[in-house]
């Protein structure tokens, strides 16, 4: 069984902090991590490698430092990684991205099983992986619990709003993990030290002929940011003194009725 | 690309075994406002097996325009066949805008449309606008986990697509006697197109009544609660309020309250009449799901935490004082106790 698996290098979001003067975000000194949903796909793809034999395959999109991303996931036992990157890759959307990424599964694959987080926390946006999909012409199923393969056909559990649907696919299929899929492993003092070692090889726009190249970057992204800003917080907070809380709680109370809010 | 042959805002109507989801009528609301700036009509698209609940419901929040696509092939939600359904839709009637719930199927759906349609779809999205001169719908979201809002403009392409999620908007006021446009197509999707096939369902057991997104009380608990036998006393307040019990990522991270109560980014967004942040600090991430709740209320024992910059009333104290003090007064109040 071959399975790829992308993830994604993220800035651990909640580490980041707001320069209150200049109003913007500190980035700096912020550690990078493997965005922890990859992380469940990743773990998910180790786990179907260990029952059904095959290779697990990591591919991450992204500067060279997101090496280090690659390197954690062989040390958890993947058992090759590729960087996709090019300048002519930057500032890609979720258009652009998926679509980069899509020509890398052709080129590498073909794979039964394609995995990734539900999101990634920076971006937050959930469509990359089922844009894959869409672009390579195959089945997915979006933030799955558990999935049991047998033969060509996955059974996968999924977790919508109202509960757990059980679905039944054949592969190829693209899968999203969630935390709930499994538990991430940690990873072995030899795996770390093997995967120092490691050769990681770049993919680059030379490496994708077939790519159509008003798809990708900038120029082939169908959303653009306009602007950014951080969010104003209102600082109206009336403090309420405790002198004993039943007094606290009764004058807070009186004010909610006041406001007509209770 | 001739953008103006793309006329009319698209609402989908997201529905579970025929019954149709809140967000669905709360992007109405929206659709309503960005069709009254393009001056074009706010439309809703309904497809599933069982749509007469729908149909009704989109009536009654005004939509002008309704598309029902009807099939046993729609009874469960498929990329396929609803992307198929959806996609000869917007084929045949040139969408301008398309609104759809950030729901686990909506997000789904979203992207399949976007690919085909070759045009961009902006997901979360916490605020809309249309800007004058060219028409684009502004589409406002956080990123970075909430730390960082961005405006996206989708200029090139249409329709312009975005997610937004449940309970990021109210639901707007219903509306009486409006008789909308019905427009049934017919359009079956081939079993042999649809590769994927839910086969069997299991109901999420939740607890209480009230589903967090549609509670108009909420009181949730953070790390300074302790353990998760504390979040009894938050249901006991939040069941005397009528409401539901939330948490930040930090309590459900801890396992005290399951991933399904989580208030915040990767959680759910709320807006509901009152928010009670019990032991929660507001990192920016929690602060990303409830803000636009119409009143705060912060107790924390931390005067700088941050919550407080959100809050519109804060008690710097004790959780474990506060929260019994106050099911001791709402008891009171309801004459439940002397």
């Amino acid at each position: 069984m071959n399975i790829v698996v992308c993830v994604k290098q993220v800035p651990d979001t909640t580490e980041i902090k707001i320069d209150p003067i200049k109003n913007t975000l500190i980035r700096q000194g912020v550690p990078s991590i493997m965005n922890p949903f990859d992380k469940n796909a990743l773990e998910e793809a180790i786990q179907l490698k260990e029952q059904h034999s095959g290779s697990v395959t990591v591919i991450s999109m992204g500067p060279e430092q997101a090496k280090a991303t690659l390197r954690e996931a062989l040390s958890m036992g993947a058992d090759k990684a590729y960087l996709v990157t090019d300048r002519a890759f930057g500032g890609s959307d979720t258009y652009a991205t998926s679509y980069i990424l899509s020509k890398v599964i052709e080129k590498l694959g073909p794979f039964d099983v394609i995995l990734g987080g539900k999101q990634a926390i920076d971006g937050d946006t959930g469509q990359t992986a089922p844009s894959i999909a869409e672009h390579l012409g195959i089945a997915r199923l979006t933030h799955i619990r558990s999935m049991k393969i047998d033969g060509n056909k996955c059974v996968v559990e999924r977790e919508i709003e109202e509960g757990i649907e059980i679905v039944e696919a054949k592969l190829p299929i693209l899968c999203t993990a969630t935390k709930e899929t499994n538990k991430p492993r940690y990873a072995t003092i030899k795996g770390k030290i093997e995967s120092l070692k490691a050769d990681i090889e770049n993919i680059t726009l030379a490496d994708l002929p077939n790519m159509d190249t008003t798809k990708i970057g900038l120029k082939g992204s169908p959303t653009r940011v306009k602007s950014t800003f951080i969010p104003e917080r209102k600082s109206s907070c009336e403090m309420l003194e405790i002198v004993n809380p039943r007094e606290t709680a009764k004058v807070l109370f009186g004010k909610l009725a006041e406001a007509k809010i209770l | 690309m001739d953008l103006k042959q793309y006329q009319d805002v698209w609402v989908f109507i997201d529905c579970f075994q025929g019954h149709p989801k809140d967000v669905g009528y709360e992007l109405l609301g929206q659709g309503r406002l960005l069709a009254e700036a393009l001056k074009q009509k706010c439309c809703a698209v309904i497809i599933g097996e069982n749509v007469d609940e729908a149909i009704k419901g989109a009536t009654e929040y005004g939509a002008d325009i309704i598309y029902v696509v009807r099939g046993e092939e729609y009874a469960n939600y498929s990329a396929d066949a609803y992307g198929h359904a959806f996609l000869e839709l917007c084929e045949k009637y040139h969408p301008n805008t398309i609104l759809i719930g950030a729901t686990a199927n909506g997000r789904d759906l979203g992207s399949k449309l976007a690919i085909r349609l070759k045009t961009g779809l902006t997901a979360d999205c916490t605020a809309l606008s249309v800007e004058e001169d060219t028409g684009n719908v502004v589409w406002e979201r956080p990123a970075f986990g909430g730390n960082l809002y961005a405006r996206i403009l989708c200029s090139e392409t249409r329709p312009q697509m975005g997610t937004v999620r449940p309970g990021a908007f109210k639901k707007p006021q219903k509306c009486q006697n409006k008789l909308p446009v019905m427009i049934r197509e017919d359009i079956r999707t081939k079993q042999e197109d649809i590769l994927t096939k839910v086969i069997d369902f299991i109901k999420a057991n939740d607890e209480s009544g009230i589903k967090l997104e549609e509670a108009e009380y909420i009181v949730a608990g953070g790390r300074g609660l302790k353990g998760a036998e504390n979040f009894a006393m938050l249901k006991e307040l939040a069941d005397l309020l009528g409401g539901s019990v939330g948490a930040s990522r930090a309590a459900v991270d801890a396992g005290w309250i399951p991933q399904s109560k989580q208030v915040g980014q990767t959680g759910k967004t709320v807006t509901p009449k009152v928010y009670i942040a019990c032991g929660i600090s507001g990192a920016v991430q929690h602060l990303a799901g409830m803000t636009e709740s119409d009143t705060i209320i912060a107790i924390n024992k931390d005067a700088s935490a941050p919550i407080f910059e959100v809050a519109d009333y804060g008690i710097v104290g004790d959780v474990f004082e506060m929260v019994p003090a106050m099911i001791k007064e709402m008891r009171i109040s309801k004459n439940l106790e002397q």
